[in-house]
């Protein structure tokens, strides 16, 4: 029973990281139908430098803040250089795109830091949690990795609700054509929506690092379980995204502390597979359109 | 047919010459970039003819290459079976794959797939006492006779592509070509010309998945030893830079693209070390080459260089159809294509139709774009137009 806690709050804490992930890749789809291979790569790269401004000024929230920055940036300049001229182009070539980008950021992370793997501090202490005398399995950074993605989560409704950008934004995603008529300049809206992607990602390589080590592939697996966490969720709906991480956070966890470590990433393919089959468009998604 | 097997039997003649003069390092990389070729060849098909992508390549070629040394050191079979066994279990494994990614399209798919390459080569870690673990399984083949051991394994090697390639070039031909380029370009319009979409793909998938497991099997063959840090990503996405640099679809490009894939690496990872780079460096120049080049090729070329030779020599010989005018209705339906496919009609090559070629995953969505902006200009956009055109994609 309590092997059982463990691995639900453990899973809740690396189900928020996915979670993070897997609403980066929704903000895209939602606005460009792209799906961004290099999300995962451009916050492992954010994570490097986060790693190197610690270094330097001996602090982890100055580091954590340049992430953040780095992550609009890069999501902003990903979109204006590469993204745009395949934008509304047949589907495979965004995606092959976006696997060139992966590819190369992945590269030019080995060619500069190198493929060792490195050890990434956290906010907090990564003691254990104890209950009384039962250790719980999770550690105080757990709760801050929580609470930082359901608050960026919630800036980021209450952003989409409450401002015009946000307004623009939803405008956009409904439909752009429509929206660029009635005055949205929809390529600016368009980059102002990979840039928040790329801070989400960020955010979500700041917080996986310091229980997975940082190299040059070391977002790979989170950035699957990412995907996997927005087909759970419908890839159009960010509150399924949040709820599709959290979801498959506890299943992996589950799998991973019942079966080996080693079949993580296989549940992961075996729950993905499930949900491409009996709902392909997500657990939660809306009114069904017909498909011809 | 005839024609594809002379051509495979004169490459067959000059590659035996080649192979003979070089040395043993040269041969060994002939085999190496016949392995590629016999993977990308397969993938340019699924990828370029059938319209799907995969970036579980890779995991295919793990499936081929675990197969062979299994075979080989459990029930020691001779060579040729080990290698149609290694290629008929991963394309047993590539229908499952196939059925169940039938309904998926661009990003889900290439998702689902990669998410294939990831987690399958955990399965060696979870069994060691089977699949050697982290050290893997080592391969053992012996050269018959005299001939030195690498240039046995170049000769097998280009046999297998070659025989691939006329295979492949063959199927493309055929009906069942025929039907995955219809699919490719408007999945609607085929089905209502009569091809059964979903058997299209899986076969696709099959094809395809045989392909990559049979360059598994020869790779194994050719290094000796399969282990999981052979099968990663990046061999997915290597071979997928491979078509798309030759060209997806194109079998020729897949020979392009392969050579580039296999030499351009060792030759950029023995210039950074010459001077005096660190071989972390040296290792990860060919993976961001990698990147540049996809997104170089598909923004700027993106037909590869099979189209760019193409262009070329569309340029030194022009054909007389080239600079017509498009008639108009040619535009607007792929459905006409698809049948006059199916009734084996020469399709005129008018620029619209190479346009429409040119852009992989195919024109179908533009051209129901298209066909719709017209319906609109005609004054029918209540009637069928855009109600329906937003319920028909609801992707957009």
């Amino acid at each position: 029973m309590l092997e059982f806690l463990q691995f639900t709050l453990s899973g809740i804490s690396f189900g928020a990281v996915y979670a993070a992930v897997a609403l980066s890749l929704v903000l895209i789809w939602r606005g460009t139908r792209i799906l961004n291979f290099a999300q995962g790569a451009m916050a492992m790269f954010t994570t490097y430098i986060a790693l190197e401004v610690i270094r330097g000024t001996g602090s982890y929230w100055a580091g954590f803040a340049v992430a953040l920055a780095a992550g609009l940036v890069f999501g902003a300049l990903a979109e204006v250089t590469v993204i745009r001229p395949v934008e509304g182009k047949p589907p495979l070539n965004a995606v092959i795109v976006t696997i060139g980008l992966l590819v190369l950021v992945e590269g030019l992370a080995g060619i500069i830091y190198g493929g060792q793997y490195r050890s990434f501090p956290a906010a907090f202490t990564v003691t254990g949690l104890r209950a009384g005398r039962s250790p719980l399995g999770i550690s105080w950074f757990d709760v801050f990795t929580v609470l930082a993605v359901l608050a960026a989560a919630a800036a980021l409704a209450a952003g989409f609700r409450y401002t015009t950008a946000g307004l623009r934004l939803r405008a956009t995603a409904f439909d752009a054509r429509i929206a660029r008529l009635l005055g949205v300049r929809v390529g600016r809206v368009l980059t102002l929506g990979w840039a928040l992607a790329g801070l989400l990602g960020a955010l979500a390589g700041l917080l996986i690092s310091p229980s997975t080590f940082l190299y040059p592939n070391s977002m790979d697996s989170i950035f699957v379980f990412g995907f996997t966490a927005a087909v759970i969720g419908g890839l159009d709906s960010p509150a399924g995204a949040v709820a599709g991480g959290l979801i498959l956070g506890v299943l992996l966890s589950y799998a991973g502390g019942y079966l080996g470590s080693e079949l993580t990433p296989l549940a992961g393919l075996v729950i993905l597979a499930l949900v491409l089959t009996f709902r392909p468009d997500g657990l939660f998604a809306g009114v069904r359109l017909r498909r011809v | 047919m005839s024609r594809h097997l002379g051509a495979a039997a004169l490459v067959a003649i000059l590659v035996a010459l080649l192979s003979i003069r070089l040395t043993q390092f040269r041969d060994f990389q002939m085999a190496q970039v016949a392995v590629y070729v016999t993977a990308v060849a397969g993938l340019t098909v699924l990828t370029g003819l059938s319209g799907q992508i995969s970036l579980g390549n890779g995991a295919f070629m793990a499936i081929g290459g675990y197969g062979t040394a299994l075979l080989l050191l459990h029930l020691a079979w001779p060579l040729a079976a080990v290698l149609a066994a290694s290629a008929a279990i991963a394309a047993l494994a590539g229908a499952l794959v196939g059925a169940a990614t039938a309904r998926l399209h661009g990003p889900y798919l290439a998702g689902a797939t990669l998410l294939l390459a990831v987690a399958l080569p955990s399965l060696t870690y979870k069994y060691p006492g089977v699949f050697g673990g982290e050290q893997g399984l080592n391969v053992t083949v012996s050269a018959p006779g005299s001939v030195p051991l690498t240039r046995w394994q170049a000769w097998i090697t280009c046999g297998c592509a070659l025989l691939t390639l006329v295979l492949l070039a063959n199927l493309s031909a055929s009906r069942i070509g025929r039907n995955w380029r219809a699919v490719r370009d408007d999945e609607v319009a085929a089905a209502l010309a009569g091809v059964n979409v979903a058997w299209a793909r899986i076969l696709a998938f099959v094809v395809s998945a045989a392909c990559a497991g049979l360059a598994g099997s020869l790779l194994a063959v050719t290094t000796g030893l399969v282990a999981p840090t052979d099968f990663t990503v990046t061999l997915s996405v290597a071979l997928l830079t491979g078509a798309v640099i030759g060209g997806l679809g194109s079998l020729a490009g897949a020979v392009w693209g392969s050579l580039l894939v296999v030499l351009v690496p060792t030759y950029a990872t023995d210039v950074a070390t010459s001077h005096g780079l660190s071989s972390a460096v040296g290792s990860n120049i060919p993976v961001a080459a990698y990147g540049v080049v996809l997104i170089v090729v598909m923004l700027v070329f993106p037909n590869g260089i099979q189209g760019g030779l193409r262009r070329l020599a569309a340029r030194v010989v022009p054909s007389p159809r080239r600079d017509e005018p498009v008639p108009a209705e040619m535009n607007n339906t792929a459905v006409r294509n698809a049948s006059r496919e199916a009734s084996h009609e020469e399709i005129p090559k008018t620029p619209a139709r190479r346009r429409a070629r040119g852009r992989i995953g195919g024109g179908g969505r533009r051209l129901r774009l298209l066909e719709h902006e017209r319906q609109q200009q005609l004054g029918r956009a209540d009637g069928l137009g855009a109600g329906d055109h937003q319920q028909r994609d609801p992707d957009r």
